[in-house]
């Protein structure tokens, strides 16, 4: 099987993929990227946390016009995964109003994003229909 | 009037829309000098100046048109705040003027972006040879568009979606219809970039950008600025009747950014910071909603306009879908909001939209506004929204 890497640091491979985030071990705010402090409270120390691979779909939009390169349609989403918000887009569905909507329950998926030149797979991650 | 009251003497904007043959400076000086004459002032009153410009923001806009109009040493304030530029740039002159620093301050803002299309969402370029990590994710390859979306009309699309999936009765039909209404007010604005009527048919069979929004419910980008002269009240009783007359009160003048919320670094929270700012301007002004009589509110994407009505409190919590459909935004409801056309149609040159929205409610207030007046308007709100973010709210009162 060919190297793979995680196409954000925030996306943990292997047998079960999963997103973690830095919890703010002062008041237990989460965020995705490096961290300098805690925008809620302002505290520097922080835990690493699995974010739950489940969740349902709080806001959506079908984008068809993007910037040169990115491929249209595509479905972007804000997932709620049991209390934390998380970006993603919602794939392995039909990019129309018809086939997604606010409330549908999801679950986290990855895909190939592309191959590098050592033959090493960028793993990239969004959201598919529970049961679909 | 009080002496430590805030005062616009003048204020003007240029006609919004394409204009190929005038640069910056050419469009700043327009609504600068509009708002000198209106106010009867020259450069020379001027104590501090605020000058508002987003995509040339290095460009020191300031002083460039102080070279044209005037070089009378006093302090440039060069400001940039996302689609909060103009705002910015008022509150800049207003916290000179009520400091007592200058007893008057100039305020313009301007943009040329006629044909800019999107903005925002990072282009998809030659991937590296090999996968390197790099940036606050560790991301080895662009993430717009394969982790959600950075472009403008898909994130407030999904910040009005949000609003219904909270309090449900939104659809895409219902979004169309706030930009009918826009687009049907700007029939009346000479001044708007796009003043044609459009059917809620024409709105929601154009071109599909993010879903709901369509193209016509996106706000227009075009070339434009405004400018306005803002004085103490103990310097304007020292001003002309005439002067005095003209004048409209600042009733309140709020600059807010978004406080950290569990959601607000995954889709921008644009909710918290416009109701933090709606609350401390109607206490500054000692109103409340009902007592506005017309609303220029940040309708960048109609999916905005929505969730604006209810962090402006112009309706009850969760109601802004019931508030809509009552009819009461319109021209002729209880509280009509955006009949300038809104930037859907008057247009949005970004640095110029914080002061342009003021200037048409003074206009209002003024009884000035033509065709298109609310008639006995004595009271209005201004808001912008910058993302990142910035929101500027200004209440303003017709002199008694
Ligand atoms: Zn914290």
């Amino acid at each position: 099987m060919a190297e793979q890497i995680p196409l954000v640091d925030y996306l943990v491979l292997g047998d079960e993929p999963h997103l973690v985030a830095n919890q703010c071990t002062g008041c237990g705010a989460r965020f995705f990227d490096r961290r300098n402090a805690c925008a809620s409270c302002g505290k520097t120390e922080f835990t690493k946390v699995g974010i739950d691979t489940t969740g349902e779909v709080r806001a959506f939009t079908i984008v068809s016009f993007a910037a040169p390169g990115v491929p249209v349609p595509y479905v972007a989403a804000m997932v709620d995964c049991g209390g934390t918000s998380v970006r993603g887009n919602l794939i392995n569905v039909a990019p129309d109003p018809e086939h997604v909507s606010l409330g549908m329950k999801v679950r986290l998926a990855t895909e190939v994003i592309g191959t590098d030149e050592q033959g090493t797979e960028a793993i990239g991650f969004g959201f598919e229909p529970v049961g679909g | 009037m009080a002496s430590d009251d805030l005062w616009i003497l003048g204020i003007h904007m240029t006609k919004f829309g394409k204009h190929p043959d005038e640069d910056l400076v050419d469009l700043a000086s327009e609504a600068v000098q509009g708002a000198l004459a209106d106010g009867g002032v020259t450069m020379a009153d001027m104590g501090v100046i605020g000058a508002g410009n987003l995509m040339m923001a290095q460009a020191g806009i300031g002083q460039q048109v102080q070279k044209q109009l005037g070089q009378t040493g006093v302090p440039v304030y060069n400001v940039s705040n996302a689609c909060a530029t103009g705002a910015t740039a008022l509150r800049v002159a207003c916290m000179a003027v009520k400091s007592g620093e200058a007893d008057m301050g100039l305020a313009f803002g301007v943009e040329k972006l006629s044909g800019a299309g999107l903005l925002a969402g990072g282009s998809r370029k030659e991937e590296s040879p090999t996968w390197t990590p790099s940036g606050r994710y560790g991301a080895v390859a662009p993430i717009d568009g394969r982790i959600g979306t950075e472009i403008m009309p898909g994130v407030f699309a999904q910040i009005g979606m949000e609003y219904g999936h909270r309090y449900g009765g939104t659809s895409f039909e219902l979004f169309a219809r706030i930009s009918e209404k826009n687009h049907s007010h700007s029939t009346l604005n000479p001044k708007a970039a796009y003043s044609k009527k459009m059917s809620l048919e024409q709105i929601m069979g154009d071109i599909m950008i993010a879903y709901p929004n369509t193209r016509p419910m996106c706000s227009a980008n075009c070339d434009g600025a405004a400018a306005a002269v803002v004085v103490s009240g103990a310097k304007l009783k020292t001003l002309s009747l005439e002067q005095q007359k003209r004048a409209v009160k600042i009733a309140a003048s709020v600059l807010t950014t978004d406080p950290w919320e569990e959601s607000c670094q995954i889709l921008p929270d644009v909710n918290t910071l416009t109701r933090n700012a709606a609350i401390q301007a109607y206490e500054q002004a000692g109103i409340g909603p009902s007592d506005l009589d017309l609303v220029e509110l940040h309708d960048c994407f109609a999916t905005a306009e929505l969730v604006h009505y209810d962090n402006l409190m112009l309706c009850e919590t969760g109601g802004a879908v019931d508030f809509f459909n009552s009819g009461a935004t319109w021209r002729d409801g209880s509280m009509p909001v955006n009949v300038s056309g809104g930037l859907e149609s008057k247009g949005h040159p970004i640095g110029a939209t914080g002061i342009a929205n003021v200037w048409e409610v003074a206009t209002h207030l003024r009884g000035e506004a033509g065709d298109r007046q609310i008639v006995g308007a004595k009271v209005g709100l201004a808001h912008v929204i910058g993302l990142g973010s910035a929101c500027g709210v200004h209440i303003l009162e017709k002199a008694a």
